[in-house]
């Protein structure tokens, strides 16, 4: 285009701004936390050797890890439900439906994570009630542990593993389901052979989203862990302002950043990275 | 779809079970906010707005609410501005190096704000901006950029080039095809931003935790401590006051989204 030649200066004008805040007060301070992982508290990398001398440092990333992939697998499971459901609803109920997923996501994180407290815990509402209906006779630990905190991430990433696999399934003829259906095949067939191969791309988009989003977790676990299970962003605040150890704090950020690129660079071959995160549409 | 293929027994059980997960835990503040009873309750004998009143008549609580507003209104301009201008920009040059740009713009919903948040409790203190209005405002702004760019680069997309290059052609400067033909069609995506903005700064906690503690004490933060703290139904009050809010402001945005479609 000519005229983008002609006329460019004044457009590239336009991107500045926001170029020049992200370099200079987003990149430059993560670009100051990778620095610092390697020159405190000496230059080299002592603090990395941790990950395989000290056993903190590896349960933690083992704890990690492991509330993460049940978190996904189980907001990939009940969000797959809920956007099948409102793939086959009728409009009127479809928009329901989404309100369903839509409020929560944006309702505060401190608030849904206060409600679970109120629910959970030892003289909770959920405590007090099966008490109260003779069904148990002890409170049950529903919360400060690895199961609150599950409840509690499941419960805050079902929206985001809703939106992308809802993008993938309106994308499925329903001729297809039908015909499947008229040539024979049961409930069950159309399901497993057509619905569920060609919903995958987008089953595969938000089990990234939905990990990446949980590795680095802090607001939630934080509250319904008690302190007693530590996830790594939680592990990384106690670091810098509790004990003051900016080299194994800073090493750890560094490897929750690898972390989650090396994951999005994985799957980059497999899903179209930017339709994860909305952009460019 | 229509109906024309519908859902099975399991799967609409399925579905129906996740979103009461979803939404019954967010509605049970509602009843506990309304207890009469001086701790985290279901109303005993009768409903009571005291904790409400306990709320609304704490200098704490709304003054943490007045500068959680204050800056998320200053975040969001800085959002807006920068976030607007950049989609523009990038949709109309569209090479290789504005796609770069945009992945750049991208990297706050990517990285955990906790990486970000230490970054900037170490940057900013040499900076003098630790504990000030500005520096919660700068970080708020920065991290919104990328919903503004995301809307308003969805609402481009709906937009024919053509437009512009005739404006362009027909003599227009860059302003003023800015200001007459572009910033008009994409207003809505530029709203929703905005929306999108002030709820991510208004919501934002883990970086205050880090570069605020006196001065800037925020309505999240100050919610963060009472739940630490002493959980009393005050907060579920606030809870409550926040659950509206939210819903005010989505509701506003899908008026005006309407509008424009309508």
């Amino acid at each position: 285009m000519s005229a983008a030649g002609r006329t460019g200066a004044g457009w590239w004008l336009l991107i500045l701004p926001a170029f020049l805040l992200l370099v200079v007060f987003y990149v430059a301070p993560i670009a100051q936390v990778l620095t610092i992982s390697v020159t405190e508290p000496e230059l080299g990398l002592g603090n990395y050797e941790r990950l395989f001398t000290s056993s903190a440092v590896q349960r933690v990333i083992e704890t990690t890890l492991r509330i993460c992939l049940i978190t996904t697998v189980l907001a990939l499971l009940l969000g797959y439900g809920i956007a099948y459901a409102i793939t086959l609803a009728r409009p009127r109920a479809q928009g329901w439906w989404i309100l369903a997923v839509l409020v929560p996501l944006w309702i505060s994180v401190l608030v849904r994570a206060f409600a679970w407290v109120t629910l959970l815990r030892r003289q909770g509402l959920v405590n007090n009630a099966l008490l109260g209906a003779g069904v148990i006779d002890e409170p049950l630990p529903l919360v400060w542990n690895e199961f609150g905190i599950i409840v509690g991430m499941v419960h805050y990433m079902v929206p985001f593993a809703v939106l992308p696999m809802l993008a993938s399934m309106r994308e499925i003829d329903p001729r297809l389901l039908a015909a499947a259906r008229g040539l024979g095949a049961s409930r069950g067939e159309v399901f497993r052979r057509v619905f569920l191969p060609l919903s995958l791309p987008g089953v595969i988009a938000a089990g990234v989203l939905v990990f990446i989003f949980s590795l680095g977790f802090y607001i939630t676990p934080a509250i319904l862990g008690g302190g007693k299970t530590l996830m790594v962003a939680e592990w990384i605040s106690l670091q810098i302002l509790d004990l003051i150890r900016w080299g194994l704090g800073t090493m750890m950020a560094t490897m929750l950043i690898a972390a989650i690129l090396v994951t999005l660079l994985v799957f980059s071959r497999i899903v179209d990275l930017r339709r994860i995160f909305g952009a460019g549409a | 779809m229509d109906g024309i293929y519908s859902p099975g027994a399991a799967s609409r059980s399925l579905a129906w079970a996740t979103a009461f997960y979803l939404v019954l835990p967010i509605l049970i503040v509602v009843p506990v906010a309304l207890t009469d009873q001086r701790y985290l309750s279901l109303p005993q004998d009768g409903i009571s707005f005291r904790h409400f009143a306990t709320v609304l008549s704490s200098p704490e609580w709304l003054g943490s609410i007045w500068q959680s507003f204050t800056i998320a209104v200053a975040a969001t301009i800085l959002s807006v501005t920068a976030g607007t201008l950049c989609a523009i920009g990038c949709w109309r040059i569209s090479r290789r190096t504005t796609e770069l740009v945009r992945v750049l713009m991208l990297l706050p919903l990517i990285i955990p704000s906790i990486v970000y948040a230490i970054g900037l409790y170490r940057y900013f203190g040499p900076l003098g901006l630790l504990d000030r209005f500005l520096g919660v405002v700068i970080a708020h702004g920065v991290t919104g950029i990328p919903y503004v760019v995301i809307t308003v680069s969805t609402a481009l997309a709906a937009f024919d080039p053509r437009l512009e290059q005739a404006a362009r052609g027909m003599g227009a400067s860059l302003s003023q095809t800015l200001r007459w033909v572009i910033l008009p069609r994409i207003a809505p995506g530029i709203f929703s931003g905005a929306i999108f903005a002030f709820i991510h700064s208004w919501d934002e906690l883990v970086m205050v935790l880090f570069i605020a503690s006196r001065d800037v004490f925020t309505l999240p933060r100050r919610i963060w401590d009472g739940i630490n703290e002493n959980l009393d139904p005050a907060m579920a009050a606030v809870a409550v006051l926040l659950i509206l809010f939210t819903l005010l402001l989505l509701l506003a945005d899908r008026a005006l989204r309407r509008r424009n479609e309508g």
